[in-house]
């Protein structure tokens, strides 16, 4: 078995300095505008940072994977095009694309650059994906987090491209690089602008007695009680009052975290090249911690001992984690 | 917002007010060391005013449940301000920070995930939620830790300080 790339999210210089140091084989970054899906205020980087950023990585012997996972609306496409040559300036390792007009732009002018297609392509069938392969090139898929393993490993027999898969952080899937959730209440897209609820329009109420309400425009998207732990502010972890419900009710999906830790040897076995940590909007204590712990994981299955199983519930949204689909079709 | 007691019983408190000078302290002695710290940070981080953008200008207020006063704060390089503030004047601001002293000085330290203390519920935000993100993103790209830069500047006491505290930090999450 060959060993996995262990896929790490960097939001910041230090941050990924810090998955450097912890074992990064890889880490993917974007740049501060809507061509990255983490398109939040204060994020991200600078051309100037990014080259400084790289020349560390590489010094490191870290790749560095440039996320231009969002999808540029008519009239707006060469935002996307100068951070794909800004990128290649740059010398970034890899691409990681969702929409088929930037696959095809990489394809054309940085054919030398591999192309990875983001988890936001929502390609799942091995037919979409020798699709994506043929097309542009792409060299290994982020497949979407809606597969069993043994699904996975069906398909992986079947592509002609590596296959990347989560591991931990949010689990914020729906049908992922369609929801227009966000876009509902706020007007700006996750899909074309990169963020999913802009802070600017969150708001956390607390009341005297300590329930925390938060709001996302208009709209009141949870309330949690003064004992209750909290979730991020995004609608498809919304807790909602309806008619056919005595209480609140989570109508898409609970405040909850993927933890693939106990699956990681049949991830392996099963043909995944790459293993991705989510959380580019964490901080740097998460990416240390989550990526130091899986790093032994990966290490100690490699060496073929049992994986030490870190506790990472203190990290997890709501503090509840999930195996998700990965487990069963059955999670929700 | 709505009015909070001085030291509300929690274990954070408790161990944090270990450390810390019984009230009622004289803010006016504390005003010069808060400046310098503000100062020293400022200057040892240039860059990190740039990921507030807009929001440099922000007034902040930190909650340091455990103390009888609040933190005032205004990241703008051309016009910082960081004081102590009695809570019966706490100033109209942009947004407030609330939480326990162990849990905020681990933000500063680089040793707590701010998400992480939001879900436990150890950590809460109103006011303006960008400009908390801004700031809470300028701060963590620092590399080391504010926190130990701070006890530096305090010499051994400081250091001394600091590693009681982190350590009372490590008693209380195990
Ligand atoms: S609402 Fe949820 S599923 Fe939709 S983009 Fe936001 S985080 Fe993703």
């Amino acid at each position: 078995m060959r060993p996995p790339e262990l896929v790490c999210p960097a939001g910041t210089p230090a941050a990924m300095r810090t998955a450097v140091e912890a074992g990064a084989d890889a880490v993917y970054c974007g740049f501060q505008n809507a061509t990255n899906a983490r398109n939040f205020p204060g994020l991200n980087f600078t051309p100037g940072e990014l080259e400084r950023a790289i020349r560390h990585a590489h010094e490191n012997g870290t790749k560095v994977l440039l996320a231009i996972n969002t999808f540029p609306p008519a009239g707006k496409v060469d935002l996307w095009r100068d951070a794909v040559d800004l990128g290649a300036r740059l010398g970034v390792d890899a691409y990681i694309v969702a929409d088929i007009g930037v696959a095809d732009y990489i394809a054309r002018n940085h054919p030398d650059i591999r192309l990875h297609l983001s988890v936001q392509a929502a390609a799942s069938s091995p037919e979409a994906i020798k699709w994506y392969c043929r097309e542009f090139g792409v060299k290994r898929v982020v497949l979407p987090r809606i597969l069993t393993v043994s699904e996975i490993k069906a398909i992986a027999r079947e592509i002609p491209c590596e296959i990347e898969t989560f591991i931990f952080g949010n689990h914020g899937l729906m049908v992922e690089g369609r929801c227009s959730l966000t876009n509902y209440i706020t007007g700006q897209s996750t899909n074309y602008d990169g963020v999913c609820s802009p802070a600017a329009d969150v708001e956390y109420r607390r009341d005297e007695e300590g329930n925390l309400s938060t709001r996302l425009g208009d709209f009141t998207i949870d309330c949690f009680s003064c004992n209750e732990t909290a979730g991020y502010p995004t609608i498809c972890k919304g807790r909602y009052l309806t008619p056919a419900r005595n209480e609140g009710y989570y109508a898409f999906e609970e405040p909850i975290s993927l933890n693939l830790s106990s699956l990681l040897p049949d991830l392996m076995a099963a043909g995944v090249n790459a293993l991705k940590i989510e959380g580019r909007q964490r901080s740097r204590a998460y990416v240390k911690n989550v990526v130091s712990s899986f790093r032994k994981a990966v290490d100690a299955i490699m060496a073929g001992e049992e994986p030490p199983l870190a506790d990472l519930i203190a990290l997890t949204e709501g503090q509840k984690q999930t195996e998700g689909a990965f487990k069963s079709k059955t999670w929700r | 917002m709505e009015p909070v007691t001085p030291y509300p019983p929690t274990d954070d408190n408790a161990r944090a007010r270990t450390f810390l000078p019984a009230p009622p302290l004289p803010l006016f002695l504390l005003q010069p060391v808060l400046r310098r710290i503000v100062t020293r940070i400022a200057s040892q981080n240039p860059d990190m005013f740039n990921r507030l953008g807009p929001h440099k200008s922000a007034n902040f207020i930190i909650d340091v449940t455990s103390l009888p006063f609040v933190l005032h704060l205004r990241p703008d390089p051309e016009d910082l301000l960081f004081r102590a503030v009695a809570r019966s004047r706490k100033p109209e601001a942009d947004a407030e920070i609330r939480g326990g002293f162990l849990d905020l000085l681990g933000l500063v330290d680089g040793d707590a995930d701010g998400d992480a203390l939001f879900f436990s519920r150890d950590l809460t935000i109103t006011g303006n939620t960008e400009a908390v993100v801004c700031l809470r993103n300028a701060l963590d790209d620092v590399d080391g830790s504010i926190a130990q830069s701070v006890a530096d500047m305090f010499g051994p006491p400081g250091r001394a300080m600091l590693s009681a505290l982190r350590r009372a930090s490590a008693r209380k999450k195990s």
